[in-house]
């Protein structure tokens, strides 16, 4: 029941939105929308917890405490998102860089990208989760897109074509994975489910498995935005509007990271072998340094905290490909922490971008002066993500650190000299940005603050103290 | 060593199937190109066809009645109607090196056959010999989408693409389940209508189709 409100509600709003999108009370539905799926997710994740893993309808969806977790995450950030969206949209449309129209493509395409993304997490079906995927892809392109300059159609089009052509690896992973399943499980619809798979991962042939989860790996981990796929991820994130560099941040590359790790889990019964897990540290690794270099030479303040998303997501990545219950809780903890977080950033960069009409790091300064909760948010935001204690950041950190000493010392230097170096990249910029000279301008719109400081109080608490 | 009749059929689609590929590759027309499209799945359709029939599963019958509908008569009509509106069905694109491309795919498709061979060993169905053409198909459409310039002609290598992993579909484990199959014919659609409406957006704030004019992101 809370299932089918959890996937119900926010197809409905995006049928519904797709109506009314461009009405005064729009924005408003969709906060509606978004905390009534909220609270549905949040229905289910008590169930869950107290009553163990659910299969439900025909085994077509499936959920355990892993996914209820990212369900709920999803639509927490999502409830939030919608919230900063509110005020953040309104002087958008005010500053005219959007007609009402676009407005109405752009609250119907959110909620139904909530939509896919909370069916990747929930169904069952490994063709399915791979049809939702490439459903949210396709949302988001048209939110990408949504401002239609020349630099927003050239971040979609490049998301688009980087991303569907990662699809289609991914597809034809799906399809070896059948192919090696069908063997065991016969033909028909049971074959491509996980519980299913799980139940006899050691009888299905390692060669093929193996060479599937290479495609799935590097389909999936296109839209992770593992190094050296990420292309289409920092332009992604700079030209498209602030509340949708916040979802894709905080929540898609989460669900892409979780179709990853469930493939990984299934590939390594079947092989017995670390291939699956040393070839995510291999990506993640790569990605941890490449980013954390690449953050210094940023100019828009977008790309950067898109950059660190990549960061971040290598992080995991390696985490999960490490393995081992500490290593995988060190996981989650971290991919929690990072959403909570990179969202609060891009709600405070969003609106000190709109402050100054420029995303351009250079010309923004003097937060603290011209709104204080702004500046402070950024300023609380950033230190939170570099991984500074108290915040739950440091702690995720810390713990995939001292895995990583224990079961791959050699990767530790890497690890520490890539963190060290994006402390330095993003609080060098950060800090001129949120003190030095105020040249802001007033909003017509009062900014919704709100979010961020839940966000970075929900990480701090993650920090101090994290519930067993 | 006599083949039976039906795996030579198979066999014969499965070539047509890397011929027409390989012509996707070097057609420089738009108007030609969607017309080698369809044509690459209507012999999608025909050897799914035969699969079916040969093998008695039903439920191939209706796969390939969806990618009939879809892919040979829906997507090239939209095609048509999209190049007719955007005013480029004559455009001819310069192709760098047509030699050189060939040269290229032909070593693709030897890597795709070794690839395949240590999975086709594995393959119970009658198709598993062609799983290799299979992969062939998908990794020259990928070819195609680096080597064009035009959005039109990266959109038909999007779509060959999608053409390849049918078949590999069909050919390693005769079709993936029904609800998988229509979902991703749903992808597939709304995807092409997604695209159709860009190429008026880049053509509008662009003026042309070219996609150099898209190459201004980049690390500075």
């Amino acid at each position: 029941m809370e299932l089918l409100l959890v996937l119900g509600v926010p197809f409905a709003g995006g049928i519904l939105l797709g109506f009314w999108g461009h009405r005064n009370f729009a924005p408003e539905l969709n906060s509606v929308m978004s905390l009534l799926t909220f609270l549905a997710a949040a229905a289910l994740t008590v169930r869950i917890i107290a009553d163990g893993p659910i299969l439900v309808w025909d085994e077509m969806f499936f959920v355990d405490p892993f996914n209820v977790f990212l369900v709920a995450l999803t639509a927490f950030v999502a409830f939030t998102t919608s919230l900063f969206s509110r005020p953040y949209m309104r002087i958008e449309l005010h500053h005219r860089r959007l007609s009402p129209n676009r407005l109405r493509l752009y609250h119907s395409m959110f909620q139904m990208f909530t939509f896919t993304m909370l069916l990747v997490l929930l169904t069952n079906n490994v063709g399915i989760l791979w049809v939702a995927m490439e459903a949210a892809t396709l949302t988001t392109v048209l939110l990408v897109s949504l401002y239609r300059t020349p630099a927003s159609l050239e971040a979609a089009w490049k998301y688009f074509i980087l991303c569907g052509v990662g699809l289609a690896l991914a597809l034809f992973g799906t399809i070896l994975l059948y192919f090696a399943a069908e063997k065991v499980l016969g033909a028909g619809g049971t074959a491509l489910l996980w519980t299913h798979l799980y139940e006899v991962k050691d009888q299905l042939e390692p060669t093929v498995l193996g060479l599937a989860f290479v495609f799935l790996l590097v389909g999936y981990g296109t839209k992770v935005g593992l190094v050296p796929l990420h292309n289409w991820l920092p332009d992604a994130h700079a030209e498209g509007p602030t509340p949708v560099s916040a979802v894709l941040s905080g929540l898609l590359l989460n669900v892409a990271l979780y179709a990853v790790v469930r493939s990984k889990v299934l590939v390594e019964g079947a092989l017995g072998t670390d291939f699956a897990g040393n070839l995510m540290m291999g990506f993640g690794l790569l990605s941890v340094v490449v980013a954390a270099f690449l953050l210094s030479r940023q100019k828009d303040v977008k790309r950067l905290f898109a950059y660190s998303s990549v960061e971040h997501m290598g992080l995991m990545t390696f985490a999960f490909g490490m393995g081992g219950a500490l290593a995988t809780f060190a996981g989650l903890l971290h991919m929690t922490v990072h959403s909570l977080t990179k969202s609060a950033i891009f709600f405070t960069v969003g609106h000190a971008a709109q402050k100054s009409g420029t995303q351009v790091m250079g010309n923004i300064r003097g937060l603290i002066d011209s709104n204080p909760a702004i500046g402070w948010g950024l300023m609380l935001g950033s230190l939170a993500i570099l991984g500074m204690p108290p915040f739950g950041v440091f702690a995720s950190e810390f713990m995939i650190l001292t895995v990583t000493m224990h079961q791959q010392p050699w990767a530790t230097p890497f690890l520490l000299a890539a963190l060290g170096v994006a402390f330095a990249a993003i609080f060098g910029k950060v800090q001129p940005m949120v003190f030095g000279a105020a040249t802001a301008e007033r909003l017509p719109h009062p900014p919704a603050l709100i979010p961020v400081f839940v966000h970075l109080a929900i990480v701090l608490l993650l920090g101090l103290y994290i519930p067993p | 060593m006599d083949l039976p009749f039906h795996t030579q059929l198979i066999n014969l689609f499965a070539a047509l199937l890397l011929l027409l590929a390989f012509a996707l590759l070097t057609q420089r027309r738009i108007l030609s190109l969607i017309n080698l499209f369809a044509a690459q799945g209507f012999v999608l359709v025909l050897s799914t066809l035969v699969v079916a029939y040969s093998t008695h599963q039903n439920h191939l019958y209706y796969s390939a009645l969806v990618t009939l509908l879809l892919k040979v008569l829906l997507l090239p009509w939209i095609m048509h109607r999209l190049i007719r509106a955007l005013n480029v069905r004559w455009d001819i694109e310069t192709l760098i090196d047509i030699p050189a491309t060939m040269l290229i795919g032909i070593v693709l498709v030897i890597f795709a056959f070794n690839l395949a061979a240590p999975i086709s060993q594995f393959a119970g169905t009658i198709t598993k010999s062609t799983l290799g053409i299979a992969m062939a198909s998908i990794l020259l459409a990928f070819l195609m989408m680096i080597t064009r310039r035009k959005a039109v002609s990266q959109v038909i290598g999007f779509l060959a693409m999608e053409n390849g992993l049918f078949f590999a579909a069909t050919s390693a484990t005769y079709g993936m389940p029904m609800v998988v199959e229509l979902g991703i014919a749903l992808d597939v659609l709304v995807g092409t209508l997604i695209f159709g409406v860009f190429f008026f957006h880049i053509r509008e704030t662009f003026e042309s189709l070219d996609i150099h004019h898209l190459e201004k992101l980049k690390e500075r």
